[in-house]
C-alpha cells in the first residue's frame, strides 16, 4: 500500500486504509496537487446493494481526473455523489466524507442549489432544454441571478458559447431550438450550459459516448482547454480517451476504487493485477 | 441448439437449412395472422364508424327541423282602448294589460265568419299562447307602438307547427289532433302566405318552457357552461398540483401508495354517488342554492378531479428524466425545475387529460339530478348561482315531454350538445397546438 504523503502544507484527512492499515485496498496516491474536492470513505447504497466501497479520492484543480472501469463499477455513482444528483434517487444512501474546498458537501446547512451552482455537471445523453440556444445557456445564469442586465447576460452567454467552441456555429441562430443541433453540437451546448454559472469544477458522465469521433475530438480538445479554469471528473469508457484528456485515472471495479495514479503509470505501469487487465484489454 | 429441438440434434450438418426450412414453413402463417389481423382491425373502426354515421343520422334526421318554426302573420293592432281601457300611459300598466285580446281581435279580424265560442277557442289555439308575450316584450320595448297596427310573424302552436313539418297527419278527431275546423284554417292561413316555417330564434335565446314552440336551450346551455367553469377552474388546479405534490415531491411510502390506490377508486366511482355527496355536503350542511351551477360545477369537480390528477401524472411521468436532471445539475431548485421544465413539457398531457374529463363531465346529468339541477327553470340563469339546468338534463327532461314538438327539439339539443363538445375539444387542439410549439 504505497501511499506517500508527498504534500505537509495541507490538513490530512486520512483515508481508511490508513487508518485500518490498507482495508480498503486502493493502489496508488488518492491525492491532488491542489484539492477542490476531497472524498473520504465514500459507501453508497441502492437498497441492499453495496454499489462503492470504501472510496477515497481527490479531485484538483487545474486537472483532469478521469474514471474508468468496467459498466457497473460504480463511476457514474461516485460523480452523481460530488453534486449530490444521487439525492434525486430515493434508495440511494450515502455515507462518508466529502469537502468542497474544506466544506462539507453532506452537511444539514449545504444548499443543494448552491452546490451545483458550483459543481456543474454533463451528462451522458446530450440533454438540452427543449428550449432555444440562448434560453439554454441563459438559463443557469438567470435562476442563480448573475446577470444584473440583458446585456451582461448576453455578455455571459456569448463568453459561454465562445468557451464551449460553438458559438462560431450557432451565433446566427439563437433562438432556434437547442435540441435542433447535431449530437456533438448539443453536448458542447450542455458544456456551455454548465460552464455558464462559472462552477468550481465539471463532472463529465460518459460526455461523448452518443458522439462520432469528430464531436468526440472536439469535446476533448475542450475539455483539454477547460482544464486552464476549472477541476475536472470525468467517467469514460474509453481508455483512448483517458489518455487523451486526463492527468490522473482512477480505475474501478466491482464498486471498489482499485487503483488511482498518473494517467501515464495506469496505463503502463499499472500496480494492480485488476487494472493491469482492464487496462490491456483483457477484461472489461 | 437446445434440447426441445431434436432435429437439429438428429441433423447437425445442416442445421442451418433445417432452421431456415422452418423458418419458411411459419412465413406463410406469420403474414396470414398479421393480414387478418389488419382485417380484424379495419373491421372494428367501421364498425364504429357506421354506428357514429346511425347516430349522427338519426339525431340530426330528428332534430334538424326543430331550427325552424311554424310562424303565423297576423296584424296586430296596438288598441289603446284593449291595452289602456282608462287612458294613464304608464309603463307598468301596459305590462300588466291583456296581450291576448291583442291576438284574439287579430285573428277575428283574419276569419270574420267564426262567431261561435267553441269554434273561436279553436282559432284563437291556432297561435301559440307564448305569443302575448312577445308582443309585450315588443310594446315595452318600443311603447310608440301604442296604437299603431303592425303586421307581425308570431309563434304558431306546436301542432300547427308539426303540421306543416309533416310530424303529425292530418286525421282528425284524435285528442291533441286539430279537428276539420282547425285543418282547414291552417290551409287558409298556407295559402294565403301568412303561415310559413321561420328560423327558430327561440330555440337559441329563450330557456326551457312548458310550450314546446317557447322552449329553448339557451338556459341549459348557460348553465352548462357556468358548470364548467365552475368545474375547470377547481379542477385543473388542484389537480395538476396534487399530480405535481404525488409525483415529483411526495415521498414514496404507504401513504403515498394509500392515496394514489384511493384516487384510482375514486375515478371509478358511479357519479350519481358524487351527486349525493353533494347533495350531503354543499346543499344540506354548507347551505349552498340548490339547482345552482356552482353546486352542479363542484360535485363534478370532485368527479373530474381524479381524472385529471391520473392523466397529469402520466403526463409528468412521460417527461423525460433527463430534462430534470439537466435543470437539478445546474442549480434549479426541485421547484424551479417542475415549473420551468417538467410543467411546460407535461401541459400538452394534462390539457388532454383535463379535456376528456371536461367531456364526461359536460355530458353527465346523474349527479346532477341529485342536486337538484333537474327542477323545470324557465329563466335563463344570470350567474353561477341562479338556479338552472343543465344541456343532458334537458335533454332527458325533452325526452320524457309528452308532446310531439318536443321530439324534434330533444335531437335538437342534442346536436347543440355534440357542438358544444366539439367547441371545447377544438379548443384544446388549439391549446395544445400552442403550448406544444414552445418545444
Amino acid at each position: 500500500m504505497p501511499l506517500d504523503d508527498r504534500s505537509t502544507d495541507r490538513p490530512v484527512i486520512p483515508t481508511t486504509s490508513q487508518r485500518t492499515g490498507g482495508g480498503s485496498g486502493t493502489v496508488g496516491d488518492i491525492h491532488a496537487r491542489e484539492p477542490v474536492i476531497t472524498v473520504r470513505d465514500c459507501n453508497v447504497h441502492y437498497g441492499d446493494t453495496h454499489a462503492l466501497k470504501q472510496v477515497s479520492l481527490d479531485i484538483g484543480r487545474n486537472e483532469v481526473v478521469s474514471l474508468i472501469g468496467p459498466s457497473g463499477c460504480g463511476k457514474s455513482t461516485f460523480i452523481r455523489c460530488l453534486n449530490r444528483m444521487n439525492d434525486t434517487i430515493e434508495s440511494a444512501r450515502v455515507t462518508g466524507d466529502f469537502r468542497l474546498d474544506g466544506q462539507d458537501i453532506y452537511a444539514k446547512d449545504m444548499d443543494v442549489v448552491l452546490l451545483r451552482a458550483r459543481v456543474g455537471m454533463v451528462f451522458q445523453k446530450p440533454n438540452p432544454f427543449p428550449k432555444s440556444i440562448f434560453e439554454n445557456v441563459a438559463y443557469g445564469p438567470r435562476i442563480h441571478g448573475l446577470a444584473g442586465s440583458r446585456r451582461q447576460l448576453d455578455d455571459i452567454v456569448y463568453e459561454s458559447l465562445e468557451r464551449a467552441g460553438l458559438l462560431a456555429e450557432v451565433k446566427d441562430r439563437l433562438d432556434e431550438p437547442g435540441t435542433g443541433l447535431s449530437g456533438g453540437q448539443q453536448q458542447r451546448l450542455c458544456i456551455a450550459r454548465a460552464i455558464a454559472v462559472s462552477p468550481d469544477v465539471i463532472l463529465m458522465d460518459e460526455p461523448c459516448s452518443a458522439l462520432d469521433p469528430i464531436a468526440t475530438a472536439r469535446i476533448e480538445d475542450l475539455i483539454d482547454e477547460l482544464r486552464e479554469k476549472y477541476a475536472i471528473a470525468i467517467v469514460t469508457h474509453s481508455m483512448q480517451q483517458a489518455a487523451r484528456v486526463s492527468q490522473r485515472t482512477a480505475y474501478f471495479h466491482l464498486g471498489n476504487l482499485v487503483e488511482v495514479g498518473p494517467t501515464e503509470k495506469i496505463f503502463t505501469n499499472p500496480g494492480h493485477k485488476l487494472t493491469e487487465d482492464y487496462v490491456t484489454g483483457r477484461f472489461g | 441448439m437446445s434440447n426441445d429441438n431434436p432435429g437439429a440434434d438428429a441433423n447437425p450438418t445442416r442445421p442451418v437449412s433445417e432452421a431456415r426450412r422452418k423458418v419458411e414453413a411459419g412465413v406463410a402463417r406469420r403474414h396470414a395472422s398479421e393480414r387478418r389481423f389488419r382485417l380484424y382491425g379495419l373491421f372494428s373502426v367501421m364498425f364504429g364508424i357506421v354506428f357514429l354515421g346511425l347516430l349522427l343520422a338519426s339525431v340530426v334526421g330528428n332534430g334538424y327541423s326543430a331550427f325552424r318554426q311554424a310562424q303565423v302573420r297576423l296584424d296586430i293592432h296596438f288598441d289603446r282602448a284593449l291595452l289602456d281601457p282608462e287612458g294613464r300611459a304608464e309603463p307598468g300598466l301596459l305590462s300588466g294589460a291583456d296581450y291576448q285580446l291583442l291576438v284574439k281581435s287579430a285573428l277575428g279580424e283574419q276569419f270574420p265568419e267564426v262567431t261561435e265560442r267553441r269554434e273561436r277557442r279553436e282559432l284563437n289555439g291556432l297561435v301559440s299562447p307564448m305569443a302575448a308575450y312577445e308582443l309585450r316584450d315588443l310594446l315595452l320595448a318600443n311603447p310608440s307602438l301604442l296604437g299603431t297596427r303592425q303586421s307581425l310573424w308570431l309563434p304558431a302552436d306546436d301542432f300547427v307547427d308539426m303540421l306543416l313539418k309533416g310530424h303529425v297527419g292530418r286525421g282528425a278527431g284524435v285528442s291533441g289532433r286539430p279537428g276539420g275546423a282547425q285543418l282547414a284554417w291552417v290551409d287558409r292561413l298556407k295559402a294565403e302566405g301568412r303561415l310559413e316555417l321561420h328560423f327558430n330564434r327561440a330555440f337559441f335565446v329563450s330557456g326551457d318552457s312548458r310550450e314546446p314552440e317557447m322552449a329553448g336551450v339557451w338556459g341549459a346551455t348557460k348553465g352548462s357552461f357556468f358548470m364548467l367553469l365552475v368545474t375547470l377552474l377547481l379542477s385543473f388546479p388542484l389537480g395538476v398540483a396534487a399530480a405535481i405534490y404525488l409525483e415529483e415531491f411526495a415521498p414514496r411510502n404507504r401513504w403515498t401508495d394509500f392515496i394514489e390506490v384511493n384516487i384510482n377508486n375514486l375515478a371509478a366511482v358511479p357519479s350519481i354517488v358524487f351527486g349525493l355527496l353533494g347533495l350531503a355536503v354543499f346543499i344540506n350542511v354548507l347551505g349552498l342554492p340548490r339547482s345552482a351551477p356552482v353546486v352542479g360545477g363542484l360535485v363534478l369537480t370532485l368527479m373530474t378531479l381524479p381524472v385529471i390528477i391520473i392523466a397529469a401524472r402520466a403526463a409528468i411521468k412521460s417527461v423525460p428524466p433527463s430534462v430534470r436532471e439537466a435543470a437539478l445539475g445546474i442549480g434549479a431548485s426541485p421547484m424551479q425545475t417542475v415549473f420551468h421544465h417538467v410543467l411546460p413539457l407535461a401541459l400538452p398531457g394534462m390539457l388532454t387529460g383535463a379535456i376528456i374529463g371536461m367531456a364526461r363531465a359536460l355530458g353527465e346529468s346523474a349527479p346532477l339530478l341529485m342536486v337538484g339541477m333537474v327542477a323545470f327553470v324557465a329563466d335563463v340563469p344570470g350567474t353561477p348561482l341562479d338556479p338552472s339546468t343543465a344541456l343532458p338534463v334537458q335533454i332527458y327532461l325533452w325526452a320524457d315531454s309528452p308532446e310531439r314538438a318536443f321530439i324534434e327539439r330533444t335531437s335538437a339539443a342534442i346536436m347543440v350538445l355534440l357542438a358544444f363538445l366539439l367547441v371545447m375539444n377544438l379548443a384544446a387542439v388549439w391549446l395544445r397546438r400552442r403550448f406544444e410549439r414552445r418545444w
